[in-house]
């Protein structure tokens, strides 16, 4: 590979590169569902129960 | 210095995690069943996550292993072994010469399961070629091949090696590349 190509093969990847962290920071941004934050409460609910239970 | 609780740690990593899950099920609804899924075994083998090490890594790990068995299970997926239904999808720049995020997404999602999740990994979410290998289950050099691969359909399906395609990207694709607030 020439220099020329692979300075272009580090401009495409890095275009590549961006445009997918650009996609997860947006889809990080989502909120999250109610069904996790239920479930991430019941969780804590039960090691708590279990604490208290020793 | 004070160490967090491992359960709180899990909770700061879970943004990640959900868009790990949604970028490689392309599915809301089965992505946030697996979040489930994955939030649960991670939560009750806590005592088998290794303190000091990666746990995001940990985590999407889970979140993989659940993907693929499920994927198995359900024998979902279309086959598209030679790439005939991916090549009638590929992208061509706006009649303008500009190449859209739109356009990007659509590449992407055409992607097969194991090129997307590599780049993923490894192009977005900054894992060495070897931890994304060893997430996976695979060798390092297979992981680099799967991104080599999945970085050459994407440069063919966008015409990304043609001179003038990535010279006239949309003003927003090029405020994203120079963007300094892209998380790691």
């Amino acid at each position: 590979m020439t220099d020329e190509e692979a300075s272009k093969q580090e401009r495409i990847n890095q275009y590549i590169n961006n445009n997918l962290k650009t996609i997860l920071a947006d889809l990080a941004e989502d909120e999250m569902p109610d069904e996790i934050t239920d479930l991430l409460m019941v969780l804590r609910a039960q090691d708590e129960q279990m604490k208290d239970k020793k | 210095m004070s160490v967090m609780d491992p359960r709180d740690e899990l909770v700061t990593h879970l943004p990640a995690v959900r868009a790990f899950a949604l970028s490689l099920t392309r599915n809301r609804t089965v992505a946030d069943d697996m979040m489930q899924d994955t939030v649960l075994k991670a939560w009750t083998n806590m005592d088998k996550f290794t303190p000091g090490t990666n746990m995001r890594a940990w985590l999407f790990t889970i979140l993989r292993n659940n993907f693929y068995s499920s994927r198995r299970k359900l024998n979902r997926e279309v086959a598209d072994v030679d790439n005939t239904y991916s090549d009638r999808l590929a992208v061509k720049p706006d009649h303008d010469g500009r190449l859209q995020m739109s356009d990007f997404k659509v590449a992407f999602d055409q992607l097969k399961d194991e090129h997307r999740e590599a780049l993923i990994l490894v192009g977005a979410s900054g894992f060495s070629y070897d931890d994304a290998a060893e997430m996976c289950g695979v060798a390092p050099g297979t992981m680099k091949s799967r991104v080599n691969r999945a970085r050459a359909k994407l440069t063919e399906m966008l015409h990304l090696d043609e001179d003038d395609v990535l010279e006239l990207t949309d003003v927003e694709t090029l405020s994203v590349v120079g963007s300094p607030n892209i998380p790691s």
